[in-house]
């Protein structure tokens, strides 16, 4: 765990606290059983924007507590330990393409409202079942944008989507020439695909040529979060499962195959944890992002599959039953490493970086 | 008010690094530019040139080869942020630190929390100037990761011990004034029964035979005692305590073993930058094998995080004042990645990367097999994985040990 200030040490206490007491995983089980395909509790989502949590990175200026990164990082990995299901990662990744990208007028009308969670905002880039921006065919002209776009995740729940097109990104608000077909994945949450047909398209028009990777990268560097809490509650799960289950008149935990396979998860998941916070670090610091968010999605890609992996491996039986949570993390979890770059894209973006 | 006091440390520091850069200047000869002695504490008697000799009296006389400890035992007495600035411009002039070796690395910091004060007096100076050459008499034919097994024996014959068995895997043996021993004083208590004592290897009764390795070196030695006399004064603590002094040690040999910035200054450029001097690249000027490509960027990925991982260490232990739980995975995970490294440095040579001796190699293609082989024992030595393994399974995650 990174070095933390008070502010940050509150802020994450508070969150581990509510995850754990008013949104554990039976919570997420509810929304599941609800069949809803935005996937989330309103309610819920109220009450932690009244806390505080959509504005972390936002302004004050424009409503937010302009807390950084790395503290919302803090927010999204206890959220992610309980599978707590909300638009919390989109709206603030889409959040941040206002805060580079937008003007003045933009930045007054959306950021304040994406602060107090009234509005909710997701990311809509890719158009394929992979992740490749280079890939872009959606296009806007007269201020009209067509094109269609594929897996959004947040999509049901969001009045606003932030949009690549072939010459940058734009603000469309949900409405007319916005439809939305819903994809079921793994994970039971909220992705659509999206038709924009003509629908009134408002340019993020600063930012620079970067602007899409820098939006991507804040969206690799948060869902890395998610995954980090994710592994971290697999493992702490599957550690406490392996000390008290019982077999050849022994806890589990006494045999040293378990034992090693343990230590190596431990030494896995502590590579994943500095590099996930590395990559929240270096969003807060501006030096070195490209890389540092490759990085962390690389790194929480590779352990995340792992532990998640072993996870059901170490319970046994009972770790492929609907009943155990532990079958949750597994699903989401391959979901969000297929998203905002898979190990591979990843692997071949961080050699491009380094010019190999 | 917080600012300026800021800029009053800033400008210490600024003064302090000029100091060095003169210091650097004035003595630091050109010749010895970027030539390292890196290896010298396992890689045998640098027949010292009078060029390096004098660079390492300079060096020791300040006592900036050991900055951080005590002034009054020959160190620099300087704090850490003044040490790395020694390391900083040292590394920009391409200068070696010339005091080095087990004395530096794992004995002196031992010696300083656990040594009397005329043990201080005695043997840490010698190490400050680069003097004395210590080995470290720890592994035995059998203990090796059971360490505690260890059966050499020093009999209390009054003022003195007499000591007779045999240490193995003794670093650096046959070049070494003194030898660092965990011995047997008590043979009823498998830990309260170790003691540590510090020996003289030229004492009557100590030999000295070199092991030659798969990497046709000879860093290692068996080392044999019979009817070695130590005097008294040579116990470090009391009689009895040497386990816990001798795991002292180790901690001080894993933190060096893992110690992330330095791996990585040794490891010398990205593996990328090597790939693509010595394999074919395509239009785009990326590597064309697309798996070593892919094999390389997933290498580097993996140690950045691991680099990452020291870095928290230190910052976590600083923040806590105790060591940080992590630490525990530092060793384990910083010898496997050097060995990867290593195995991907032959890979992108190809059969080039493979030569044993002769013209037709160059000296860094050689360095890079002897390296490569010596490597493997990296995850042996110090406590092997599978003892760190142990480690942090039972201490750290709290699984119970076999019933």
């Amino acid at each position: 765990m990174a070095v933390l200030n008070e502010e940050q040490e509150m802020l994450r206490d508070m969150a581990r606290e509510w995850a754990v007491n008013e949104s554990p995983v039976p919570e997420f089980r509810k929304v599941r059983a609800s069949g809803d395909p935005e996937a989330f509790d309103r309610s819920a989502y109220a009450t932690m924007a009244e806390m505080g949590w959509t504005g972390v990175i936002i302004p004050e200026e424009h409503g937010g507590s302009d807390f950084g990164w790395l503290s919302a990082g803090l927010v999204v990995e206890e959220l992610g330990k309980t599978l707590t299901a909300s638009p919390l990662v989109m709206n603030t990744v889409a959040a941040s393409a206002i805060i580079l990208g937008g003007s003045d007028e933009q930045k007054a009308k959306y950021l304040p409202r994406l602060a107090s969670g009234e509005m909710i905002a997701t990311l809509a880039v890719d158009e394929g079942a992979k992740h490749d921006p280079s890939a872009i065919e959606t296009s806007v002209s007269g201020g009209k944008i067509s094109g269609s776009k594929a897996f959004v995740h947040e999509a049901h729940g969001a009045d606003l989507f932030v949009v690549a097109a072939t010459d940058g990104l734009y603000l469309v608000e949900k409405g007319d020439g916005v439809s939305l077909t819903t994809r079921r994945l793994t994970d039971q949450r909220s992705h659509a695909d999206i038709t924009f047909d003509g629908a009134a398209a408002d340019k993020l028009a600063g930012g620079g040529d970067s602007l899409l990777d820098d939006v991507l990268d804040r969206a690799r560097v948060l869902t890395a979060a998610e995954m980090l809490g994710m592994a971290q509650q697999v493992f702490d799960t599957t550690l406490e499962y392996l000390k008290q289950r019982v077999q050849f008149n022994q806890v589990l935990a006494t045999f040293q195959a378990l034992q090693h396979r343990m230590a190596d998860l431990f030494a896995d998941l502590a590579q994943m944890r500095s590099a996930v916070e590395g990559g929240l670090q270096a969003v807060d610091s501006g030096f070195g992002v490209a890389r540092a968010a490759t990085i962390a999605k690389a790194e929480a890609n590779r352990v995340l599959h792992t532990i998640s992996n072993q996870g059901i491996q170490l319970h046994g039986g009972i770790g492929m039953t609907d009943e155990y949570d532990v079958g949750f993390y597994l699903k989401r979890a391959r979901v969000l490493e297929a998203s905002f770059g898979s190990s591979g894209w990843l692997k071949d973006r961080f050699a491009k970086l380094s010019d190999y | 008010m917080a600012t300026q006091r800021q800029s009053e440390v800033l400008s210490d520091d600024e003064a302090f690094r000029e100091e060095v850069q003169a210091f650097l200047r004035d003595n630091f000869p050109e010749e010895l530019k970027n030539k390292g002695n890196l290896l010298a504490g396992v890689d045998g008697p640098t027949d010292e040139s009078t060029t390096q000799e004098a660079w390492r009296k300079a060096v020791g006389k300040r006592g900036w080869g050991t900055p951080t400890w005590p002034k009054e035992y020959g160190g620099g007495g300087l704090t850490k942020a003044q040490a790395k600035i020694i390391d900083q411009e040292f590394a920009k002039a391409g200068a070696y630190n010339p005091i080095g070796g087990m004395g530096v690395m794992m004995f002196g910091p031992t010696l300083l929390e656990y040594g009397s004060e005329e043990q201080k007096r005695e043997h840490i100076p010698p190490i400050t100037r680069g003097e004395i050459r210590w080995c470290q008499g720890y592994s035995e034919p059998n203990a090796g990761s059971d360490l505690a097994n260890l059966q050499t024996f020093a009999e209390d014959k009054g003022d003195h011990y007499v000591v007779n068995g045999q240490k193995t895997w003794t670093s650096g043996g046959q070049w070494a004034d003194k030898c660092f021993a965990i011995v047997r004083t008590d043979k009823s208590d498998k830990h309260k029964g170790i003691s540590f004592m510090l020996i003289d290897m030229d004492a009557p009764g100590v030999e000295v035979r070199p092991i030659t390795m798969i990497s046709g070196t000879s860093p290692f030695c068996e080392t044999f005692f019979t009817d070695v006399k130590v005097p008294k004064a040579n116990l470090v603590g009391e009689e009895g305590q040497g386990w816990t002094i001798g795991k002292r040690l180790l901690q001080h040999e894993r933190t060096n073993i893992a110690g992330g910035g330095r791996l990585a200054s040794m490891m010398g450029g990205s593996l990328g930058d090597l790939a693509r001097k010595h394999c074919e690249t395509d239009a785009n000027g990326e590597l064309a094998d697309k798996v070593l490509r892919d094999k390389v960027a997933d290498f580097e990925i993996r140690w950045s995080s691991f680099l990452l991982t020291a870095r928290r260490a230190v910052e976590e232990s600083k923040a806590q004042g105790g060591v940080s739980e992590i630490s525990s995975v530092l060793k384990k995970l910083g010898t496997k990645l050097s060995q990867e490294r290593s195995e991907l440095l032959i890979e992108i040579r190809g059969l080039q990367g493979l030569g044993w001796e002769g013209d037709s190699f160059s000296d860094s293609e050689i360095e890079a097999v002897r390296a490569w082989l010596f490597g493997k024992a990296a995850t042996i030595y110090g406590g092997s994985t599978e003892i760190q393994n142990n480690i942090i399974s039972k201490r750290v995650l709290g699984m119970l040990d076999h019933q």
